[in-house]
């Protein structure tokens, strides 16, 4: 009976290793993005703006990779979900690659010029949000709706965190304007580790689409 | 109230009992597919709505098959009458040795439809314009209907069970003896016949209840597992049995 499907769950196998890769190249940029940060390297930045060109060519390959099977196995119901989330999953890893890029971008802004403060919220940050990365594709491996929905309150944290980066800054700001550019800077990091825990959250609606056929939006 | 509906509908082959109280309700003017492996009972189950499990020896049936709510299964039913308004097509296409026309026209005759020579003219005409085969035969409508092709030749099966004015279509796989093109044709033409004919169809082909069907029954060892509609059964199937069947985990 396994036999018909072998060809065809070799690739689903093939397809779940894909996205795992990607996703352990989107958790290392964002790691190696706020090391540029902290450690005010840009050559560390420039390897993650560099890096951001191979997590894109994984992402098409992927896409690629379902777009094939589509055509050629015709798959039904759970492999069906299971194909459409992993299109969707790629596209915002590629996103959260994005963001990891952004940041190292303002790393080398930043790099020229005193550090304004000691960085500990946006490390915080940035640690739940591989956390969460790293969570999001558990569940999806294991067709875990109940982790996918652990990992996406996730969120909550992240939001709580981005809150008190832009009041202390405020107060930086307000208390010597010439701190307003690095000020404004690590407030956008915090936005960009911000959107990172949102694309989680629709990876994570897609890991639950796939496990119980129900689409839902999380919000939290 | 359902086109056809069937309570509790069990069939024996003697003492097997092949279908297993089935209930189920089609839709009029709608194609409604069944699936399942082989000896699953789907055909079984497709010739109970015009009785042509009758012709064969020591079948018995209990429950009941309504159609436009009467029962026919009841002492009082013109079989014959009952098969004109059920119409069927089969696996093979299986015109008789006469003429294009002459197939066509055989049911009409038969039932006496159409007296004048100049109505049954007609009649062949529209049911082979339905059966969209009209612009191919049009020429030869004297010739043999063994020499037009195999897709030809369904679709002028369709249009001789046409000519008999159906309310419904029971197709026994179709497009098992066709090419890939022949099979879209029927498929297109299955489409255009939703909007006059209540059609119900058994098919091994998977994708082809997905591409045509608006509902969807899945058989299984002389159950109905699972009916609902098409686009949700074949993405959000409610039975794991369903589910193994239609991603190719068993059969």
């Amino acid at each position: 009976m396994a036999k018909a499907r072998e060809v065809f769950d070799r690739s689903l196998t093939d397809l779940r290793a894909n996205i795992m890769t990607l996703g352990s190249m989107v958790e290392d940029a964002i790691k190696l993005a706020l090391r540029a940060l902290k450690e005010q390297d840009p050559e560390v930045a420039r390897q993650v703006i560099a890096g951001d060109e191979q997590i894109n060519a994984r992402r098409y390959e992927v896409e690629e990779q379902c777009l094939r099977l589509i055509a050629t196995q015709q798959p039904a119901a759970g492999d069906l979900r299971a194909i459409i989330a992993a299109i969707h999953i790629v596209t915002e890893l590629e996103r959260i690659g994005d963001y990891a890029s952004g940041i190292a971008e303002l790393a080398i802004r930043l790099s020229g010029q005193p550090l304004l403060k000691p960085l500990i919220d946006l490390p915080r940050m940035a640690q739940i949000d591989e956390e969460m990365v790293c969570a999001s594709l558990e569940a999806y491996l294991s067709h875990d709706p109940d982790l996918a929905l652990e990992t996406a309150k996730r969120d909550a944290e992240i939001d709580q965190l981005e809150d008190q980066v832009y009041r202390e800054l405020l107060t930086y700001m307000m208390g010597d304007p010439t701190t307003i550019t690095r000020a404004t800077y690590l407030l956008w990091v915090a936005h960009k580790l911000e959107r990172i825990a949102d694309r989680v959250t629709n990876i994570c609606e897609r890991v639950i689409f796939m496990s119980t056929g129900v689409m839902r939006e999380l919000n939290f | 109230m359902g086109k056809l509906v069937t309570r509790d509908l069990r069939l024996f082959y003697g003492d097997l009992e092949a279908l297993h109280g089935i209930s189920m309700r089609v839709e009029e003017r709608r194609i409604t597919a069944l699936i399942g492996p082989s000896g699953c009972g789907k055909s079984t189950f497709l010739r109970c709505f015009n009785r042509m499990n009758d012709t064969i020896p020591g079948t018995r049936v209990t429950g009941d098959v309504l159609l436009d709510g009467q029962n026919v299964y009841a002492p009082d039913v013109d079989v014959v009458e009952l098969r004109r308004r059920v119409g069927m097509v089969f696996q093979r296409p299986n015109p008789f040795p006469q003429s294009i026309y002459d197939n066509v026209a055989f049911g009409p005759r038969v039932l006496g439809l159409a007296r004048a020579s100049a109505l049954l003219d007609e009649l062949v005409e529209q049911s082979l314009r339905a059966a969209a085969l009209w612009d191919e035969v049009k020429d030869k409508l004297r010739s043999p209907a063994l020499d037009i092709s195999a897709g030809e030749q369904q679709r002028l099966c369709i249009a001789r069970v046409l000519a008999g004015k159906p309310e419904v279509i029971l197709m026994d796989e179709p497009c098992s003896a066709l090419d890939p093109v022949a099979t879209l044709r029927i498929e297109d033409l299955m489409r255009e016949l939703r909007q006059d004919y209540t059609i119900v169809i058994v098919t091994h082909n998977m994708q082809q209840a997905a591409r045509v069907s608006d509902y969807t029954g899945f058989f299984w060892l002389g159950e109905l597992v699972e009916y609902d509609q098409t686009g949700k059964l074949f993405t959000r199937p409610a039975q794991q049995l369903t589910e193994d069947y239609i991603t190719g985990r068993m059969g």
